[in-house]
């Protein structure tokens, strides 16, 4: 080689390329070399723009390649490539002549071996562990009988069967199934959408809430199983709401869903075993409850009844009772009569002495003292009269000797004042006696001086000077007319009266008429 | 112990409950009254318990989901 550089150094007939036809002819002779190849190495940083492609790096101790997977390819892929995974890629190599760069197309990435796989799972299994999502706090206990159980799994194969079988054998539940793919690219997401699902249901709605969910899958190759130890899963079982049971695979699988539930199955099987309790078994357990509840109530009663004989029988006769007292009685009455008999001498012995002391000249002597002592009172008493009843007639003698002189002087004034009113009384009688003489003068008088004026001014002495009175038929005639129609006429004169006139003197009114006309 | 209703408990609560009521009634140490009442409350609970074990009807159906959600349900045949 160094021959042919110094051979060219020189300037001489070699072509000249430009740089796009000698990057394209590498790009030729690299695709044509290796058209399809498979590289095992450790995938290094990873970048996934948005555009959906991915581009790694493989890397082994010395090298590094770079590596691209477009789009669709992702979404086809098992494995994912992430960092730190040891893969063998499937792909071609190709150049980027933008670059200068060589790099290989990956179409497909395993995992390179079991034991790679292992790994990455523990590597997992550690980060979530770390964040605490497998805490035994976070546990919940499964209800000891769901009403409603849920059940994560594939709606055709063997495992849902297992499930239903169980519980129907056991305690035939509400199951509600929702489909999910158990392997392949789109486990993962809608396994995780299923657990999510089932907790977003409320109480009461239109679809039931499960009580219990149960995520199930049979037995597989790690890879199949691949979908249950996604971090997506793993976060949704730990996020459950509802407790979980897991049976995804054998016994002996394990997969990181199992660290995150509630409980985890051996089997499918195991699992609806978990779930419910065995009805049947409950019904003999509930009966053998019931069969002592009543045993138990009448046991209760049994006993005290028993007790309550017991006891009666032990309860002493009532004439055993009033013996004892009966007989205290009966000693004490006893004694009653001679203890008082002893108290009565004892009083006695007490009075004795006193009344001793009490006797008849005694009694005398008092008397007399009390004698005395009234004696004295008396001749007190009786000089105090005296001079009381002195004192009395004295004022009394007094009072006398001026009675006497009071009494002329009111004698003598009362026989004045008499004499004073027998004048008064005969003045009086005099005035009394002229009265009616002076009145009866004084009358008289006026009594002829009205004759006199009366006998002036009436007819009679009219008549006397020459006139008449003309009557017809009893009454005075004035008029002519009147004497004309009268049937008599009587003319009066001071000497007396003359009737005129045919009419008999029985018709008198008529004689005054004529008379009263020639009157006129 | 707490008096919850009966017709609100759980099996296993009404389970339990009724286990305790027994031991009360042959432990022989309550009053006569007493234990009248403990028998009909344990009858209650024995009658309430019954009733759960007598529902239990199998009833399988498939989830109908949209965007995650459960819309709802169609019966689930020959499973």
């Amino acid at each position: 080689m160094s021959d042919l550089f110094e051979d060219a150094t020189p300037p001489g007939n070699a072509p000249e390329y430009t740089v796009s036809e000698l990057s394209g002819a590498v790009k030729r002779v690299i695709e044509g070399e290796f058209g399809l190849v498979r590289v095992r190495g450790e995938v290094g940083r990873v970048s996934k723009p948005s555009s959906g492609h991915l581009y790694f790096d493989l890397k082994d101790d010395r090298s590094v390649i770079a590596a691209i997977s477009w789009k669709g390819q992702v979404a086809k892929m098992q494995v994912r490539p992430e960092e730190g995974m040891e893969v063998i890629a499937t792909g071609r190599m190709t150049t980027f002549p933008g670059q200068s760069k060589y790099q290989i197309i990956v179409e497909d990435v395993q995992l390179a071996g079991a034991g790679a796989l292992m790994a990455l799972l523990e590597k997992r299994r550690v980060a979530l562990a770390a964040e605490g999502l497998f805490d035994a706090a976070r546990k919940k206990a499964i209800p000891f009988l769901p009403g409603v159980i849920g059940v994560v799994t594939s709606p055709s194969g063997a495992v849902i069967r297992d499930i239903l079988h169980r519980l129907a054998d056991r305690f035939p539940r509400h199951v509600l199934i929702w489909p999910v793919a158990v392997q392949g690219a789109n486990c993962a997401a809608e396994v995780a959408a299923a657990i999510r699902g089932f907790n977003a249901l409320a109480p009461g709605g239109p679809v039931p809430r499960p009580d219990l969910i149960i995520v199930a899958r049979g037995g597989g190759s790690l890879e199949d199983l691949w979908g249950f130890n996604e971090e997506i899963v793993v976060r949704a079982a730990a996020d459950s709401a509802i407790p979980l049971i897991s049976a995804v695979g054998h016994e002996t699988d394990t997969t990181l869903i199992d660290f995150a539930s509630d409980r985890r199955a051996p089997t499918p099987t195991a699992a609806a075993e978990m779930a419910v309790p065995v009805r049947m078994d409950l019904l003999a357990a509930l009966d053998g409850q019931g069969a002592r509840l009543s045993r138990g109530v009448a046991q209760a009663v049994g006993l005290r009844g028993q007790r309550l004989r017991d006891l009666a029988r032990a309860l002493p006769r009532l004439d055993a009772l009033t013996q004892g007292p009966a007989q205290r009685f009966d000693l004490w009455s006893g004694r009653l009569g001679g203890a008082l008999g002893v108290a009565v001498a004892r009083k006695r012995g007490r009075l004795d002495p006193l009344a001793a002391l009490l006797r008849p000249r005694m009694l005398a002597d008092l008397a007399a003292r009390g004698r005395e002592r009234l004696a004295d009172r008396a001749r007190l008493l009786e000089a105090a009269e005296t001079r009381r009843s002195a004192r009395a007639a004295e004022r009394l003698h007094g009072l006398a000797a001026r009675l006497a002189p009071a009494l002329s002087r009111l004698l003598a004034d009362a026989t004045r004042q008499t004499a004073r009113d027998r004048a008064a009384l005969l003045a009086l009688e005099a005035r009394l006696d002229a009265a009616p003489a002076q009145r009866l003068a004084v009358l008289a008088g006026r009594l002829d001086a009205l004759e006199r004026m009366r006998q002036t001014l009436g007819y009679a002495e009219t008549l006397r000077r020459g006139y008449a009175v003309v009557r017809g038929d009893g009454a005075v005639v004035t008029t002519k007319a009147a004497a004309e129609r009268a049937q008599a006429l009587e003319v009066e004169f001071a000497d007396g009266r003359l009737a005129l006139g045919a009419r008999p003197a029985r018709r008198r009114k008529a004689d005054d008429a004529p008379g009263q006309g020639s009157l006129l | 112990m707490a008096e919850k209703p009966v017709a609100d408990m759980t099996f296993e609560e009404a389970m339990a409950a009724l286990e305790q009521v027994v031991g009360a009634l042959e432990k022989g140490d309550v009053p006569l009254d007493q234990s009248i009442a403990l028998y009909e409350r344990g009858a209650a609970l024995k009658a309430h318990c019954a009733g759960k074990l007598k529902d239990a009807e199998a009833k399988v159906e498939l989830i109908r989901a949209a965007e995650g959600r459960a819309v709802g349900t169609v019966p689930a045949e020959g499973m």
